[in-house]
């Protein structure tokens, strides 16, 4: 056997996994795609959320608290090791409200998931002026916001370059242009890429993201991911205007106002569209009227990865065991969980956390 | 109401004026854009308001410009100017911003006379305040009758000694012209010397810039190495090697230029294919006889084809047009061809002494792969030494290195870095350009305020109100 | 006193007043902003949000993006604007860390 572990996929949850498993002392191998492949971890928000997730699912909310608890040793444990920085505030997220009554439903919303959560759901409600106060920016249009503490925000491109350095400097190979067309299991497993070069392992995470949908099935996965289109922003680096981020707008870390993001379901089509690159515009300049004179500099499109329930799937092939499918809709918020928490799931330990209620079984037609 | 036109051209240079004014004679509804104030393009830039001295000083080939110019005007084309042009959408939805309003034009067919960009050339210094491109001394002169005093010119190609021609016209002769192309590169260039024969009236026309350089008494360095722009916070001399011998020549002004190649943006933005040109030393996209690329309805005329010059770029217009206007019913397919058949001949005698030009001015070449510390993507300030470490992490195209690094992802979206990037990723990973490959690009095409974006919004306009 | 400039103005147009950078500057009318602005002795434009360094126009052609400056709170490109009266220029406002420097 080659290696401990194939993965297959080295998107954020890939690499997030690998640096994990790399960290226990297991030998792995990466093998992701080409240059022009989807890849949603290079254009997603960079928001490592809590609020509004998991409302008909507890432990999914729980899950992103878990891992946003521990994302600042982790990001600190990676640039520590690289030398690169991984730019992150946790200093709490808005959700903007536009009428009293979104406010007042979501609110209700929260205070049933907080009761779930045993009141750990830290947030708090912010009139117009209130929230003024925070944003000096803010827009007359903008009622109120929810203010959660748990909510921040990072850099996920340098949060992936960090990982790629720090997967190859804990020993990882990482094979890039390969695409895997198949995986056997003989005996140990066997992966195919389309350039015929060949990988065999203890074990396989599949983590292709939306590659995971034809080669999902191929390994006794069901696999029911989906691509949604995301177009977001990016203005010309700004003096400071922003202070927390929002789902609506952020500051990042150089400057740059982002603003984000449409939810389409156009398949794989990852175009941005003007309609598109209108609608967000309007909706930033009514959050931020100042953002009207900002120049848009660049945007593109992005396919999210969503199963049926938006949830996260964890899955051990019941057809190969020993192959597991990992794939979420949130792979920036969940990267520490999946650095820190998944590899003794993933090595069936005594530690291993309780992810029953992500399993494939939730798909099973009745 | 969106205007809806047979054909839309993007850039009224030479390849979009004689496109234009064609397609109107031959009956097609034409709409221009240029995002400059009048029509010219570069060569012919500002060309109707330039004076009778700025004539005498740019030479007869920038006045022939006033042809094309009056044709467009006659033509009745209507052409919209200072329009820049961000978006390409949907065969066609063109969106343009025009004095800080956003506006668009539909058409069946778009024709991309979008030219080229002079070719990166990043050595160490290039980013200080005083160095510019070659091009841009020319466009300073042009537009302008702005001329820089002392300057050096820097760099390979015929454009070089127009530009230097010029300034010693303009009474301002360069300090000095610092040149990379070597023997070995002229006796290799030999071999296209039927080809240069064919285009002689260009070689005459070089070798007669040459000796007004050189009556000028303008110190030429040919054959230099290891060039560097020194100075604090703006350029204050240029520094290499000639001959083995280090040199410094004291400037304020420093002009750049080794070659131009396609400016591919919008072409790229509407996922037409492109390919390696390796004579040129850049990709360029893949089109039929007429200029239609593989993308329906797209055509691509002029430099931004392949770099042929301004009376290539020309005739290639009118071939575009002359297709259009037979798939339009305009024309028949036999006139057609046989209004191309004068053009195609034309074209030929243009291209013929571009084996030569290629092979005796190559780019130089410790600027397509520069050293770690140079700069080379100049909006987020990337260095070649951080592309070659992510060529180490894996990546092995462009698309990567933008994502870690962030070469691209500034104003200029990657037309001052795309092609060394390229480049130095090739180099890297033991690939070839093409299996590199090239930016995606998207729009915005030019930046725009999200005010106009917002303006065109029509959802949330009507929600607001 | 009028800055040195290594540019130098081949024709004389009528002139009209601008500022830059709050200093009163008197332009050729109608002439392109950046080569103006260079003849005037305009030596750096803007400062790069990421370094802080200096920068001037490169290209004259809008590719480029390294003569931004700000007018009405918007950043603009020096090269494709024509020289009107009373336009007031500064710096762009990037967050560049020096971007009072001259
Ligand atoms: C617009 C948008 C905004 C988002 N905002 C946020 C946010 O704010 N916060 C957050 O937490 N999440 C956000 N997300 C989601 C987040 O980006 C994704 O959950 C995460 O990037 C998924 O990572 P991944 O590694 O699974 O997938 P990807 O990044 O898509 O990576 C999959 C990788 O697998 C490779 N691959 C595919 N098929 C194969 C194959 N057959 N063989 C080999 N390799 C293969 C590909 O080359 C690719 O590199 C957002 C997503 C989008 C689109
Ligand atoms: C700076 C420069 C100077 C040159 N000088 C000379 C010279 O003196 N002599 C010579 O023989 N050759 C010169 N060339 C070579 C030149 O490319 C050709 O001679 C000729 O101009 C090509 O003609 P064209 O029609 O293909 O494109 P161009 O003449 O380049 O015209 C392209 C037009 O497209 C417009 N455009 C591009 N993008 C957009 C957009 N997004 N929105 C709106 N408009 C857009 C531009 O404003 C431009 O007017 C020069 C090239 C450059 C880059
Ligand atoms: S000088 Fe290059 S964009 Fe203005």
């Amino acid at each position: 056997m080659e290696t401990d572990y194939a993965i297959i996929g080295g998107g954020v949850v890939g690499l997030s996994v690998a640096w994990g498993l790399l960290r226990r002392g297991r030998t792995v191998t990466v093998l992701d795609g080409d240059d022009g492949s989807f890849r949603a971890s290079r254009g997603n928000f960079g928001l490592v959320w809590v609020q509004s997730k998991g409302m008909n699912q507890p432990r999914y909310a729980q899950w992103s608290q878990q891992s946003a608890a521990i994302w600042a040793d982790f990001a600190q444990e990676v640039s520590g090791n690289t030398g690169k920085s991984i730019p992150l505030e946790q200093n709490g997220g808005y959700d903007f409200h536009f009428s009293e009554e979104t406010l007042e439903e979501t609110v209700a919303k929260y205070e049933i998931l907080k009761a779930q959560l045993g009141g750990d759901y830290p947030y708090e409600v912010l009139g117009h002026n209130a929230l003024r106060k925070e944003e000096p920016h803010i827009g007359p249009k903008v009622v109120g916001a929810i203010l959660h503490y748990q909510d921040g925000h990072a850099n996920p491109l340098k949060l992936l370059v960090a990982l790629a350095a720090d997967v190859r400097r804990m020993g990882g190979r990482v094979l890039t242009g390969k695409t895997v067309t198949e995986v056997t299991k003989p005996d140990g497993f066997r992966i195919t890429c389309a350039d015929g070069t060949t990988v065999t392992s203890g074990k396989v995470v599949l983590s292709a993201g939306l590659g995971a949908a034809q080669l999902g099935p191929k390994m006794g996965f069901k696999a029911p991911v989906r691509p949604q289109r995301g177009q977001v922003l990016i203005t010309e680096k700004l003096p400071k205007l922003i202070n927390r981020p929002s789902l609506i707008a952020r500051q990042v870390d150089e400057g740059g106002i982002q603003i984000g993001a449409t939810n389409e379901e156009v398949g794989l089509d990852d175009r941005v569209t003007q309609p598109g690159l209108s609608g967000l515009a309007a909706k930033a300049i009514a959050a931020y009227p100042a953002l009207a004179r900002a120049q848009l500099v660049r945007s593109w499109g992005a396919l999210r990865i969503l199963s049926p329930d938006g949830l996260p799937i964890y899955q051990e092939s019941p057809d190969m065991p020993g192959a597991y499918l990992v794939t979420c809709h949130s792979g920036i918020t969940l990267a520490a969980a999946h650095a820190r928490l998944l590899p003794d799931w993933l090595e069936g330990t005594d530690a291993a956390p309780d992810l029953e209620v992500f399993s494939e079984t939730r798909f099973t037609v009745s | 109401m969106l205007m809806k036109r047979d054909l839309a051209i993007i850039g009224a240079g030479p390849a979009g004026m004689a496109a234009a004014a064609l397609a109107a004679e031959l009956g097609l509804s034409v709409t221009v854009l240029d995002e400059q104030p009048r029509a010219g393009g570069q060569i012919y830039r500002d060309v109707d308001r330039a004076s009778p001295a700025r004539g005498t000083i740019l030479g007869a080939d920038y006045t022939d410009g006033r042809r094309l110019t009056e044709e467009l005007r006659r033509s009745g084309v209507d052409h919209i100017t200072s329009a820049v042009v961000w978006a390409i959408e949907d065969a066609f939805r063109i969106s343009y911003t025009r004095e800080g309003r956003g506006a668009q034009v539909e058409a069946d067919r778009v024709l991309l006379a979008t030219g080229a960009l002079e070719r990166p050339m990043p050595i160490p210094g290039w980013t200080l305040p005083g160095v510019m491109t070659a091009g841009a001394g020319q466009i300073l002169l042009k537009q302008s009758g702005v001329a820089a005093r002392g300057s050096v010119l820097v760099g390979a190609g015929p454009l070089l000694y127009l530009i230097a021609a010029q300034m010693v016209r303009a009474g301002t002769p360069p300090a000095a012209m610092i040149e990379t192309q070597t023997l070995g590169d002229m006796i290799r260039a030999l071999r296209h010397v039927g080809g240069a024969l064919r285009g002689w009236p260009y070689m005459a026309k070089g070798l007669k810039m040459l000796a007004e350089i050189k009556r000028a008494k303008v110190p030429r360095y040919t054959g230099a190495t290891q060039i560097a722009v020194e100075g604090e916070g703006k350029a204050e001399a240029v520094t290499f090697t000639h001959n083995g011998r280090k040199q410094r020549i004291p400037c304020e002004t420093v002009f750049l230029h080794h070659g131009v190649v396609p400016n591919t943006q919008a072409a790229r933005s509407l996922g037409v294919s492109h390919i390696w040109d390796a004579p040129q030393a850049a990709f360029a996209p893949v089109l039929d006889a007429w200029g239609e690329s593989d993308a329906a309805g797209v055509f691509i005329a002029g430099d931004g084809a392949g770099i042929g010059g301004a009376k290539a770029a020309e005739y290639a217009g009118q071939l575009a047009a002359l297709k259009i206007a037979a798939e339009t019913n305009r024309l028949s397919t036999q006139d057609r061809d046989r209004k191309a058949a004068p053009l195609r001949r034309a074209l030929a005698g243009e291209l013929a002494v571009r084996p030569f030009l290629d092979a005796a001015y190559p780019p130089f070449d410790a600027a397509l792969t520069p050293a770690d510390s140079t700069v080379i993507c100049r909006c987020e300030e990337v260095t070649a030494g951080d592309i070659r470490s992510y060529a180490k992490l894996g990546c092995l195209g462009p698309n990567q290195t933008k994502a870690f690094g962030r070469a691209g992802m500034g104003p200029c979206q990657g037309r001052y870095c795309g092609l060394t990037v390229t480049a130095l990723l090739a180099d890297a990973n033991g690939q070839s350009a093409d299996e590199t490959g090239y930016y995606r690009i998207r729009p915005p095409l030019k930046p725009v305020t999200l005010s106009e974006l917002a303006a065109m919004d029509e959802t949330t306009q009507d929600a607001a109100e | 006193m009028k800055p040195a400039s290594p540019f130098l103005e081949l024709e004389s147009a009528p002139r009209v007043d601008v500022t830059w950078d709050g200093t009163a500057l008197s332009l050729p009318e109608g002439a392109n902003l950046a080569a103006a602005l260079l003849a005037a002795g305009v030596k750096v434009f803007r400062h790069t949000p990421v370094s802080g360094a200096p920068r001037a126009p490169f290209c004259m052609m809008g590719a480029c993006f390294d003569c931004l400056i700000e007018i009405d709170g918007v950043t603009r490109q020096a090269c494709m604007l024509e020289v009107t009266e009373g336009m007031a220029i500064t710096r762009p406002q990037e967050m560049g860390a020096h971007a009072n420097e001259t």
